[in-house]
């Protein structure tokens, strides 16, 4: 535990002294900050704006820090040959992986915590108060902290066997698709070729399933969570994440270092 | 027991990129390290120095044959507590300073705070970088990463230490502090086990070696019996020789060398009686019969190419 910690800590240590995260926090403050602007131009429905791309900046920009740095986790290691040192100590390759994710998700929680105080001054700065509407916000935001950790399981898990670019592109591509999840449900009862339809229906349970993550136009709303949604969307990544990793430790094992 | 068993090790590559054909990197290798001894690994590139190490640290898995690590299997991870490796070209975080990567190393290993600190600040001073400890690595030159190498290595104070290449991209003075880092730790009753290309530092510091080309062992023991595989030769001196007895002789030996009216000749021991009776026939004057002592570097010539073995080259 020990040693995963002290990869976690690495790993966060890393992040935070790339400029780039430091650009990609600026760039989703300024974003949430322009929302304000929108909101003064679009009469009687400021909040609503303010909320739908305050949260949608927060989602856009965690994913950009999860896939860039989560493509490069464990690429940037061999490619660098910095991993030689590290797994030539007492380090076993499972816990390599596990330290890897828990730095990225340090930092994933740390970058939302700061985009999530932002995002309150500013709706605070709109509103001049806050109120009951309010809380169902910051679960929106834990649900999109859910699916940040999500995407960055996948991208560890891309890099474990590819290239950034490809990592990149198969996270961003799974996203996509996962985000679309329930149109591909619908999609696959409205089919009337049975295999077709199981084809469907085998890709809607393969692939993560982030559209039910995606609470914000409620939220904007003024609409609640369900609990019932908060618990199965915590098991469902909490089960999704964990088999991810479980896949990324299977392949990291059997990998020659070259 | 010893510190190091390697059996019958084997790795085969698949190289190739539409049609992959398997490539051997390493050849039924199998060699004995006893406790406390400096140990070498000595090939010309690509000879499976840097592969034997991998397969040693589980970096790389053997397709066949096994290892021993202070009498534990080699798929016995805790065993690396007491390990030390010092990779090829070392390459580390480049955010991090010196004194952050040790202490990082140290966490590794499980060392408490006190100990990483007093660990850390004597192996900075140890490798000649306390001045330059706070510094982050991507300031740092490639004799001051290599320094940073051999400080990780050591970090955990191990038993059997494997150094790939350690005096890469030192200058003189840093050669030589790694040579006294290694043989303080065979005063300390450690095992030093180290690939090289310069073969003084073989013939300096080992206490056996292990000669590798194309992934097999070509050679295995002391540096006096390596040598003794290649041959003894000596060296026959003669005066006023006739073009005769010089034609003659050059059937006989290597490196014919005629100044003024004097030919030396090196001739392999098994054939000195038959150069010395040609002499006598052809009424030579034979002045000297002196032994040779083959260098490390002849051998390698002999034994690997026409080429000599550069002394210091960057890949393998």
């Amino acid at each position: 535990m020990q040693r995963v910690a002290a990869i976690a800590l690495n790993t966060f240590r890393e992040a935070v002294r790339d400029r780039v995260l430091y650009n990609l926090i600026v760039f989703a403050l300024l974003l949430i900050g322009t929302a304000i602007l929108f909101g003064e131009i679009s009469i009687g429905i400021q909040t609503l704006i303010l909320i739908n791309l305050g949260l949608a900046a927060i989602t856009f920009f965690g994913l950009a820090i999860a896939i860039f740095i989560g493509i490069g986790l464990v690429y940037k290691e061999l490619d660098k040959r910095t991993l030689y040192a590290l797994l030539s100590k007492p380090v076993r390759r499972y816990e390599f992986i596990l330290g890897k994710f828990g730095g990225l998700a340090l930092t994933l929680l740390i970058n939302t915590a700061f985009m999530t105080a932002g995002f309150f001054l500013a709706l605070y700065y709109v509103k001049r108060s806050f109120d009951a509407g309010d809380p169902p916000i910051l679960v929106a935001i834990y649900f999109i902290f859910l699916q940040l950790l999500l995407a960055t399981a996948l991208a560890l898990l891309f890099s474990c066997f590819s290239s950034p670019v490809l990592s990149a592109a198969f996270t961003l591509g799974l996203f996509l698709v996962g985000s679309f999840a329930a149109d591909l449900k619908d999609l696959a009862d409205a089919l009337e070729a049975p295999w077709l339809e199981g084809v469907m229906r085998a890709i809607y349970y393969a692939v993560p399933n982030f559209s039910n993550f995606n609470v914000i136009t409620a939220v904007a709303h003024g609409h609640s969570v369900p609990a019932t949604l908060f618990w199965s969307n915590t098991a469902y990544a909490a089960v999704y994440i964990t088999l991810v990793l479980l896949a990324s430790m299977l392949i990291f094992q059997n990998r020659n270092l070259k | 027991m010893p510190a190091l068993e390697i059996i019958e090790l084997t790795k085969d590559y698949l190289r190739g990129f539409w049609r992959k054909r398997p490539h051997r990197a390493l050849d039924r290798l199998s060699l004995t390290v006893e406790e406390g001894e400096i140990f070498g690994l000595l090939g010309p590139n690509g000879a499976g120095k840097t592969t034997t190490l991998k397969i040693l640290l589980r970096l790389v898995y053997p397709t066949s044959g096994t290892a021993r690590l202070l009498g534990k299997p080699l798929e016995d991870i805790d065993v690396h507590q007491r390990l030390g490796y010092l990779p090829e070209s070392p390459y580390f975080y480049d955010y991090l300073t010196a004194r952050e990567f040790l202490d990082y190393c140290g966490q590794l290993f499980g060392l408490d705070t006190a100990r990483r600190r007093q660990r850390v600040g004597s192996l900075l001073e140890r490798v000649g970088l306390t001045d330059a400890a706070d510094f982050a690595l991507r300031h740092y030159s490639r004799g001051m990463l290599q320094r940073v190498a051999i400080a990780q290595a050591l970090i955990n104070d191990p038993d059997l230490v494997f150094l790939d290449e350690p005096m890469l991209g030192l200058d003189p003075v840093g050669r030589r502090e790694v040579r006294d880092i290694i043989l303080e730790l065979r005063a300390r009753g450690k095992t030093v086990c180290f690939s090289t290309h310069i073969l003084s530092d073989v013939e300096s510091l080992c206490d056996r070696l292990a000669i590798l080309n194309r992934g097999r062992l070509h050679g295995l023991g002391t540096l006096d019996q390596i040598l003794q595989l290649a041959g003894r030769a000596s060296e026959v001196l003669v005066a006023k020789p006739s073009p005769a007895l010089a034609d003659a002789l050059r059937t006989f030996g290597n490196m014919l060398r005629v100044a003024g009216d004097r030919l030396t000749l090196t001739v392999p021991d098994e054939k000195i009686y038959p150069v010395i009776d040609l002499i006598r026939q052809h009424g030579g004057q034979l002045l000297a019969i002196n032994p040779v002592r083959t260098s490390l570097e002849d051998y390698f010539f002999e034994a690997f190419g026409t080429e000599k073995v550069p002394e210091v080259t960057l890949k393998e």
